[in-house]
């Protein structure tokens, strides 16, 4: 325990704040590849994921894709991608977006396709046209579960982008990675303890904005004072939070 | 009017849902598809707003071909009303009544007004207008959904099974509704069940149908009931085991009234005695009051 | 592709897949186990359950990198010692699998559980003889995905020098050797293909009235999204 505290004493340690390649440096680096990535993967995965969810075609694929993704190795894809492409930003990003595009994907056909099959009739026979459904009905219901596949998207990305440290990137993987090399337990811990932080604040961010999202008329339906449960309680499908970020 | 004109519908697996279906529904009155399932009722209906393409034979609304309608215009022409209401659970009771005016471009303080209107017309209290689908009964949210069906003032309205999962009290209050809205707004119903009672209750005109969409007869209530066209009919609406036949029961209800039993033995009503004394063996049907409730007990 | 090298490595291939084999197989079991009174739990009261399904969330979102590093100081461990990878995984695992115990046994359902009572199973062979069998399905399914992430995971206890077939990654990189990369990529896929076949095949024979609706349906009905399996 002692460790700890001298990890904490070297996280707030001035010195490591300015100057440099210090921390608040590492860590913008690490936030903002790690926003880039996902926003491409987003542009990338939602509209098929949506288009999925609504047709109901390229279930099988996207089942597949999302299997195969949580057996590949990240540390195997980067050290692949980067012994072919160099050393930089490119192979990088290039393995951040596809670990990122299948936890985005499920999201996308999951949530659209858990909304209620008679209500999207409903729309239909009302005279709504397709992107109508989609942008009024299916998205709108959605969304928790659209939240929820940007959840697991981004924590991904932020936790593979510190394996990325051993791969010549700075980011906050960075401290884990001289730690270890310099057997300097101090450091190691505090680079584990600052990721760790990293990733359970962005995610509790999202989680709030998840709860946020929940249209009122369906959070209402699940505290009906009449005692009738009219929607599932997890916001989280299953296989979002089944797959394993690295 | 609505014309089917040989009208069938195969579904890719090789089902043939509808065969050979022509029929031609009048204007302004309530004409209701009745049939057990598989009978091909809803996807007939369904063929009307073009929720399901017919694979041959044509429909035509008052003349003009639906086929060259485009769907998503149709269908904002023409009110729906589904079971279990079909509302969109994300929206507030006034805006899903509003719905169809706001996608056609009215602007939303004019639709809310009418959806407001719309809500008194269906017997619904304006206090609702702010509440979302969940939170109110499956009866309300029926009538929000026949509120949403009328909100554009639709010529025709579909009404698919809507009463079917309310409970028999509602449902009698429901379907004594749409009589009474029917008797102010003459629109052209079609209305799909498969309850023949509430066919015969709702119907100008009863089409039953038989598996794969087959008329097996239609006509008025009274036509079909006189003279069920084959053992189907009369199987269907139960005329084959007397159901519909009453007697007066050997059992006194109170004083001098008698009860009145159809052939399953059920009670269907109260013969009461005008002035507190009846002779059932000579009494003559003048002096007798009925219980309106005919069969309803029986069929619950 | 340097089959040379290949050829002429089979017996560390071997050998790594042998230590990933060792390394993974008692976290999935380690996962299975501890997660069955903890799901029950779960499906048992609604405060268990938002307490056990948040703990697995929090821990689920831990960085593997930085997990690895913490798990040594927590245990007080050298940081070479395997177990540190094990004790990890598993960690992973029974987070993961709560939620699908929990799912599993909230999906058995009510009136079975009530009749078995009014037949007078006790408490105890009610579990046993009718709750746990017909919660097989469901988590069997978290199983197979939580086999699957741990074979992929454990790649990463490399970069603290525990070696398995994630070795093969940091010395590819070192070396700046592609074959040796592609290997262990391979074979981590095939091991995790083999971790999925052999505990479907469990599944079956452990649910032989499955049998039949399952060549009929192919998929359990409980899950609305496949969850393992389809390598």
């Amino acid at each position: 325990m002692n460790l700890f505290a001298e990890a904490f004493r070297w996280i707030v340690d001035p010195s490591h704040w300015t100057g440099g390649p210090d921390i608040s440096g590492h860590l913008l680096e690490h936030l903002s590849v790690s926003a880039y990535c996902v926003v491409i993967a987003v542009a990338i995965a939602l509209p098929i994921g949506v288009m999925i969810g609504h047709t109901g075609k390229g279930r099988g694929a996207a089942i597949l894709i999302s299997n195969v993704a949580r057996a590949l190795p990240t540390l195997g894809l980067l050290s692949i991608l980067i012994l072919l492409f160099g050393i930089g930003l490119l192979p990088i990003t290039i393995v951040l977006v596809i670990l990122a595009i299948p936890p985005m994907l499920a999201g996308a056909y999951a949530g659209v396709e858990s909304v209620d099959k008679q209500t999207v009739d409903a729309a239909r026979a009302l005279g709504m046209s397709e992107l109508q459904i989609i942008f009024r009905v299916e998205i709108p219901l959605a969304a928790p579960l659209l939240i929820g596949g940007l959840r697991a998207c981004a924590l991904q990305v932020i936790a593979t982008l510190g394996i990325a440290s051993a791969f010549a990137f700075g980011g906050l993987g960075i401290y884990l990675i001289n730690g270890l090399a310099t057997a300097d337990y101090t450091q190691l811990l505090a680079g584990a303890i600052l990721i760790t932080v990293l990733a359970l604040i962005v995610d509790g961010a999202l989680a709030v904005v998840q709860r946020f999202v929940v249209p009122r008329g369906v959070a209402l339906g699940r505290t009906d004072p009449n005692g009738h449960q009219k929607r599932a309680r997890a916001p989280r499908p299953r296989v979002l939070q089944e797959g394993m970020q690295s | 009017m609505i014309e089917f004109c040989g009208v069938s519908k195969t579904y890719p697996d090789g089902t043939h849902a509808v065969q050979d279906f022509s029929l031609s529904i009048p204007a302004r009155q309530i004409t209701v598809l009745v049939g057990s399932s598989g009978s091909g009722k809803t996807t007939l209906m369904r063929m009307i707003n073009r929720m399901v393409e017919p694979t041959s034979g044509s429909i035509e609304i008052d003349g003009q071909d639906i086929s060259k309608a485009e769907p998503v215009q149709l269908r904002r022409g023409i009110g729906y009303v589904m079971q279990n209401a079909g509302l969109l659970p994300h929206r507030k009771v006034i805006d899903n009544i509003a719905t169809v005016p706001r996608l056609t471009g009215v602007p939303k303080s004019q639709a809310r007004t009418r959806a407001l209107e719309l809500m008194d017309t269906v017997g619904l209290d304006r206090a609702l207008a702010e509440r979302y689908p969940s939170q109110l009964s499956g009866g309300q949210q029926q009538r929000v959904g026949v509120a949403r069906g009328l909100a554009v003032d639709p010529n025709i309205l579909l009404m698919d099974e809507p009463f079917s999962a309310v409970d028999p009290i509602v449902r009698d209050e429901l379907q004594q509704e749409v009589l009474r809205l029917q008797s102010e707004l003459a629109k052209t119903i079609v209305f799909v069940s498969h309850d023949i009672d509430e066919a015969f209750l709702l119907g100008d005109q009863v089409i039953v149908l038989a598996q794969g969409g087959e008329i097996v007869q239609q006509g008025t209530p009274e036509e079909i009931l006189a003279n069920p066209a084959s053992d189907f009919v009369a199987t269907f609406i139960g005329a084959d085991r007397g159901k519909r036949r009453l007697s007066v029961s050997q059992t006194q209800a109170r004083g001098d009234d008698r009860v009145l039993v159809d052939a399953g033995g059920y009670p269907v009503g109260v013969i009461a005695a005008p002035e507190g004394r009846l002779a059932v063996s000579s009494a003559s049907p003048k002096s007798r009051s009925v219980s309106n409730k005919t069969d309803q007990a029986g069929d619950a | 592709m340097n089959w040379v090298w290949i050829g002429d490595n089979l017996g560390l291939i071997g050998g790594r897949i042998l230590e990933h084999l060792a390394l993974t197989a008692p976290p999935i079991v380690i996962g299975l186990v501890l997660s069955i009174p903890l799901g029950y739990a779960a499906s048992r009261s609604r405060v268990a359950r938002s307490i056990l399904l948040s703990l697995g969330g929090i821990l689920y979102t831990i960085p593997s990198i930085a997990l690895l590093v913490l798990v040594p100081v927590i245990l007080n461990l050298a940081i070479l010692n395997p177990l540190n990878l094990v004790f990890a995984l598993s960690i992973y695992a029974v987070a993961i699998m709560v939620r699908s115990a929990a799912d599993a046994f909230a999906s058995v359902p009510r009136d079975v559980v009530a009749s078995a009572a009014a037949t007078g199973f006790s408490g105890r062979q009610r579990f046993f003889e009718v709750e746990l069998p017909l919660a097989i399905p469901v988590l069997l399914a978290g199983i197979r995905v939580v086999s699957v992430s741990t074979v992929s995971i454990a790649s990463v206890g490399a970069l603290i020098g525990i070696d398995q077939l994630g070795s093969f990654f940091t010395d590819a990189f070192q070396r700046s050797f592609l074959t040796e990369a592609i290997v262990g990529v391979v074979a981590i896929l095939l091991l995790a293909a083999l971790y999925d076949i052999v505990l479907s095949r469990i599944g079956r024979a452990l649910m032989p009235w499955n049998r039949k609706q399952s060549a009929v349906m192919a998929s359990p009905k409980v899950s609305t999204v496949p969850l393992g399996g389809s390598l």
